[in-house]
């Protein structure tokens, strides 16, 4: 029997919106000991459906139409009071970032213990106890001290191992799993989705996964439900939808996921554009009284970039790839080592540096100034470095058009681009320099997989188009395999592992890189 | 232990804020035209330059200003502040006898700001963009644009002069020798309005803030868990919503401690409280050099404990603070 | 365009606009609508509003009319509030601006100055100035601007310290653009919404500081400031009450009007957090 089951949902967005409904007719249900996932990109409309199911639509939101039951009990007639003595109990959530989900100001057993204490009126002492059986359940090491803790001391993964425990706490009918390891490394999202998929199983309950990640799809889910623009476009069994599509969209969702396997290698220049030759870099915090520990953030960092080619750096958070990214630009100073182009050391000079190497930004939202027209910032660099304005402004059109803009975009602000066409804008920047190296720190993760494949394929054709040199900057393995020649497995700011992409990738060497491959999500469907 | 060792840190680098304030104040009171045995010599109805020329010297004002900074510098360490002409006392004695009442007053005018601003500002929160909102909150700019003075002398006329319900100003009733409780409830009575006068517009303003704070902190993820653990809103905002919103408005004391200060020299003025403000006010008239000096380092010295203190408090509501990350 | 239809939206701002535009319509038509000096001798002393037509708001202790005091008293209040916080916003933004962009010991040295000034009671500060400097207009204003600008050049470090380091300032970093650009042409013009609305907060607190200063009797005697009629009536108080009370009400509804124009400001430059709809 069903657990949860949504019919016909309709829920109105405010006026002035890009649209009239958030979600239209929408009909989900999920039984016991089942994973539905609920699939789709940004805007499709599936965390709206996960707010309305726990009953906290957003201010603005209102149901228009259908019907929502839980274990048959009709969830729209329920009144507020009736709805809180649901939500926790019946029906729990565990949300996408640990790092702001939690109370920072409230020990993680309060925490948990409240569970107990609000819905079955249990004594502190024993909240505690059970808080602790639950931190136990969630695999945390150190459960003694976790109850204790506050979330600041805690990673991510523990943080979100404690949402879980507490979600689960009264052994709920329904969980909903709003994007829950969206946040979380490669190797710590495995953990989590193992984790989840482990309770669930054991205690049977029904979860409503919500994701856009495929890889975790074809990892947890029992069925799927693929949403776009508010409207679930396809729906059937996790072996139905992911090998066998049906709808146009499905499909082209699953073709952009990119796998594991790496183009043929080809051959690669021996002229070595970019050396970074035994690169230290460590952060020291100071203030007027109190020193930190120093945090080694590269360790004897060495690798080098062929002309023409694509280095990729992976690594997981805290590997030291970003810092890599920025001392190689300039935009952070090293300790120790060098940073060699095209055969001379980086220059101190902001303005010969700029010449030499530029730098794509991670988030698109960020990188572009929200005041200033995007033409204008194209056009700033070289206007700088000495390009008559007009001359610069014709070439920022020129660019536009090169990296699959309309020319005549550059008159408009950064807020009228979407996510993929704000990268383009930014890549447009990077190549106004004519950089002999270009820095790409994490390009594509800030965007959705179909968007991403395109702006990969942008830049493998710039890359064939002007023969650039670039150093790829990335946490995601299956991103790197797409576009890169060779790779460097980066952990602790140590460099763990480094060679073509495709034999690193085929036989890694490093137990590391190894554990890595295992951990990318989905892999036994879409390759390696 | 961490969280004293932590405020004990920020005490310590509060230590060159307080030099820079003394020389800053001794080297600006050097660019005032006349000195203190101008005033003396003036109060005394003249004299001849061979008195001026002695009452200088007495009074360490015959050196260089470099050496009389460096003496004045050196005396502080020992908490000496030198030697009032006008009042025929040791700085410390006068500013000591002052110190009490403007204590009193800024203590009571604060809890009463605070715990009704807190107050007004969850309330509004709450019915946020609804009457009670609109009530507290258009209350909130009236009570920030009334000038204090003003209040204050509205506030003798109504509640003094037509009611005459409460003394009009003074500390006490000198006409009357009250001991124990009475005492207690007589300085009490005296201190009802310029309590309020002085609070006025830190009550304005952290209702404001709370209000403000309590939507910020509202539409945070945890407070969205705190709603999906199936928690009654009030419970949602005792719990979890109460403490967060409360940190700006702990560090708005620290902030504003020297502007309360500041009003109360207004404040005393108006209700004639025999506090420092009001002395402050009557040296600037009196040009009684050595007593400003001896309430700006007192009042530096005040700003500095009451931010130790809220430093303290600070650490004590958030746990990020005392592990330091 | 979107900012400018948002304040004009904005309940708040409207109210404070009118407000402030009579205040700014009486003092830029008071030597129209009272060509005498507003000091000198008009009548009667202590007459009653409305026991003479002549004088409206009725006169002070020495005689003079109240009115013409209250409109040529307008006109100090907005100069003295407009001047002082345009000292103290350019002295804070340069202060902020560097310190928040350069950080390490330029930022540590100028947040000790900052740190000074505001552990000292800024009115306390404001009497030693006037008192060193004397009290004449023009002292009187700069001193206000220099007691007022710390918030200011805190708010401005704060906004700078988040902004330098986002990719977009990174990004033309790496272009390799210069400090100046990247200070006046990419950081300040996002920084500078806030510090706009703060302006109105310091106005307002210009406004006060002046004249509780005038109402001690320490500010400029021979202007005819809203607070120097106030002291004047404390020694008619018990009696007539009314020549304190009426330039009190022009001086709560001045900085009524400045902080519902600051408060529309806030709602058209950081509609996040606009505070109704």
């Amino acid at each position: 029997m069903s657990r949860l089951v949504v019919e016909g949902l309709t829920i109105r967005l405010p006026r002035g919106a890009d649209r009239d409904n958030a979600i239209e007719d929408v009909s989900l249900s999920v039984a016991a000991g089942e994973i539905l996932c609920v699939v789709g990109e940004s805007g499709s409309g599936k965390s709206v459906t996960a707010s309305a199911v726990m009953g906290l639509l957003a201010p603005g939101l209102s149901i228009a139409a259908g019907r929502m039951a839980l274990s048959g009990e009709d969830l729209r007639a329920q009144s507020p009071e009736a709805w809180r003595a649901i939500r926790g109990r019946r029906i729990a959530m565990v949300f996408q970032e640990p790092m702001t989900a939690l109370n920072p100001l409230m020990s993680v057993g309060a925490q948990i213990g409240e569970m107990w204490r609000v819905h079955m009126n249990l004594d502190a002492r024993e909240a505690e106890r059970r808080a602790l059986a639950a931190l136990r359940e969630v695999n945390l090491p150190d459960p003694e001290g976790a109850l204790r803790a506050f979330p600041h001391e805690l990673s991510g993964g523990q943080r979100q191992r404690v949402m879980i425990a507490m979600a689960l706490a009264l052994e709920p009918e329904v969980l909903v799993c709003d994007e829950p390891t969206t946040a979380l490394d490669v190797t710590t999202q495995a953990q989590v989705l193992a984790l989840i998929k482990d309770l669930q199983r054991r205690h049977g309950t029904a979860v409503m996964f919500i994701t856009h990640d495929f890889g975790v799809v074809a990892e947890i889910a029992d069925r799927v439900a693929v949403m776009r623009l508010g409207r679930v476009v396809e729906e059937g069994t996790a072996r139905e939808v992911l090998t066998n599509p049906r709808h146009d969209y499905t499909k082209a969702l699953l073709a952009s996921v990119p796998g594991l396997h790496a183009p043929t290698a080809r051959a690669l220049s021996s002229d070595e554009v970019l050396q970074v030759r035994g690169l230290t870099k460590t952060y020291v915090s100071r203030g007027l009284f109190r020193r930190r520990k120093p945090v080694r953030a590269l360790d004897d960092v060495s690798v080098t970039l062929k002309r023409g080619s694509t280095l990729a750096v992976v690594g997981e958070s805290g590997s030291g790839k970003s810092t890599l990214a920025r001392c190689v630009v300039g935009l952070l100073g090293n300790d120790g080592g060098q940073v060699v182009i095209g055969g001379a050391p980086l220059p101190k000079r902001r303005r010969d540096a700029a010449r030499l190497v530029q730098m794509v930004f991670q988030d698109p939202y960020a990188s572009l100034n929200p005041r200033r027209r995007a033409g204008a910032q194209v056009a700033q660099g070289p206007i700088a470095a000495g390009t008559p304005a007009v001359a610069a402004q014709r070439e920022a059109r020129d660019l536009f058009a090169l990296v699959g803009l309309d020319p005549d975009a550059v008159d408009r602000y950064p807020h009228e681009f979407s996510g993929g066409q704000r990268q383009r804008i930014g890549i447009a920047r990077a190549l106004a320099m004519k950089p002999q190296v270009l820095v790409a720190d994490e390009p594509v993760s800030a965007l959705d997989v179909s968007v991403q494949a395109q702006v990969l394929a942008l830049l493998r054709e710039l890359q064939a188009r002007l023969g650039l040199s670039i150093l790829f900057i990335t946490h995601d393995l299956r991103v790197a395999a797409q576009l890169c020649d060779e790779v460097a497995v980066m952990r602790n700011g140590v460099v763990e592992e480094a060679g073509p992409i495709g034999a690193v990738f085929a036989d890694p060497r490093s137990a590391y890189t190894r554990s890595l491959i295992d951990a990318i999500p989905g892999r036994a469907l879409f390759g390696l | 232990m961490r969280v004293l060792g932590l405020a004990l840190r920020r005490l310590a680098a509060s230590l060159p804020t307080l030099l820079l304030i003394l020389a800053g104040m001794f080297l600006l009171l050097q660019l005032a035209p006349g000195d203190t045995v101008d005033a003396l010599m003036a109060q005394m109805g003249g004299g001849d330059a061979a008195l001026a020329e002695e009452l200088r010297r007495f009074y360490g004002l015959d050196v260089g200003i470099a050496a009389q900074l460096g003496r004045y510098m050196l005396r502080l360490l020992t908490l000496d502040l030198g030697f009032s002409a006008i009042y025929g006392k040791p700085v410390a004695t006068v500013i000591l006898e002052r110190l009490p009442p403007t204590i009193l007053l800024m203590i009571s005018a604060l809890s009463f700001a605070f715990f009704f601003g807190l107050v007004l500002g969850v309330v509004a929160a709450r019915r946020v963009n609804r009457w009670p909102d609109t009530l507290i909150s258009t209350l909130g700019l009236i009570f920030y644009a009334t000038p204090s003075f003003w209040f204050g002398l509205m506030a003798i006329v109504v509640s003094s002069v037509y009611l005459q319900w409460l003394p009009a100003g003074g500390f006490g009733d000198i006409t009357q020798s009250y001991t124990g409780i009475a005492a207690v409830l007589d300085t009490a009575r005296h201190l009802v309005l310029p309590t309020l006068t002085l609070g006025l517009i830190f009550l304005a303003i952290y209702l404001r803030i709370m209000r403000a704070s309590m939507l910020e902190v509202l539409s945070l993820d945890f407070v969205r868990t705190a709603r999906a653990k199936g928690l009654s809103e009030t419970r949602v905002v005792a719990r979890h919503v109460l403490r967060n919103a409360m940190l700006p408005m702990v560090t708005l004391i620290g902030l504003q401690a020297g502007t309360m200060l500041g009003g109360s020299v207004v404040v005393e003025s108006v209700f004639s409280l025999p506090g420092l403000g009001r002395l402050a006010y009557e040296s600037v008239v009196q040009r009684d050099l050595n007593t400003l000096l001896g309430i700006v380092f007192v009042s530096a010295l005040l700003v500095i404990s009451i931010n130790f203190v809220v430093d303290i408090l600070y650490a004590r509501l958030d746990p990020r603070i005392a592990s330091g990350s | 365009m979107r900012a400018a239809k948002a304040y004009l939206r904005s309940q708040a701002a409207l109210i404070g606009t009118v407000i402030l535009l009579a205040v700014l319509v009486m003092g830029l038509g008071a030597s129209w609508f009272y060509p005498a000096d507003p000091l000198g001798l008009a009548g009667r002393p202590l007459q009653w509003p409305g026991a003479n037509p002549r004088f409206p708001l009725g006169t002070d202790p020495s005689g003079r009319d109240i009115a013409a005091q209250l409109f040529h008293g307008a006109r100090i209040s907005l100069l003295i509030g407009v001047v002082a916080t345009s000292i103290a916003v350019v002295i804070g933004i340069a202060i902020g601006a560097v310190a928040g962009f350069y950080g390490g010991i330029v930022d540590t040295l100028l947040m000790r100055v900052t740190e000074a000034f505001q552990t000292l009671p800024n009115f306390l500060l404001l009497l030693v100035l006037v008192a060193v400097f004397g009290s004449t207009m023009g002292t009187v204003t700069v001193a206000i601007g220099l007691v007022s600008w710390p918030p200011v050049a805190r708010l401005t470090r704060a906004e700078f310290l988040t902004l330098r380091t986002r990719d977009f300032v990174q990004a033309c970093r790496v272009q390799g653009l210069g400090d100046a650009h990247l200070i006046l042409r990419e950081v300040l013009p996002n920084a500078l919404p806030p510090v706009i609305v703060y302006a109105s907060v310091v106005m307002a607190v210009a406004i006060l500081l002046e004249s509780a200063l005038a109402f001690l009797q320490l500010s400029d005697p021979n202007v005819p400031s809203w607070g120097n009629l106030i002291g004047l009536g404390r020694s008619v108080l018990r009696t007539e009450w009314y020549v304190s009370a009426i330039p009190g009400v022009a001086i709560l509804l001045t900085i009524l009007g400045v902080s519902l124009v600051g408060q529309g400001l806030n709602d058209a430059l950081n509609p996040r957090l606009a505070s109704g709809r």
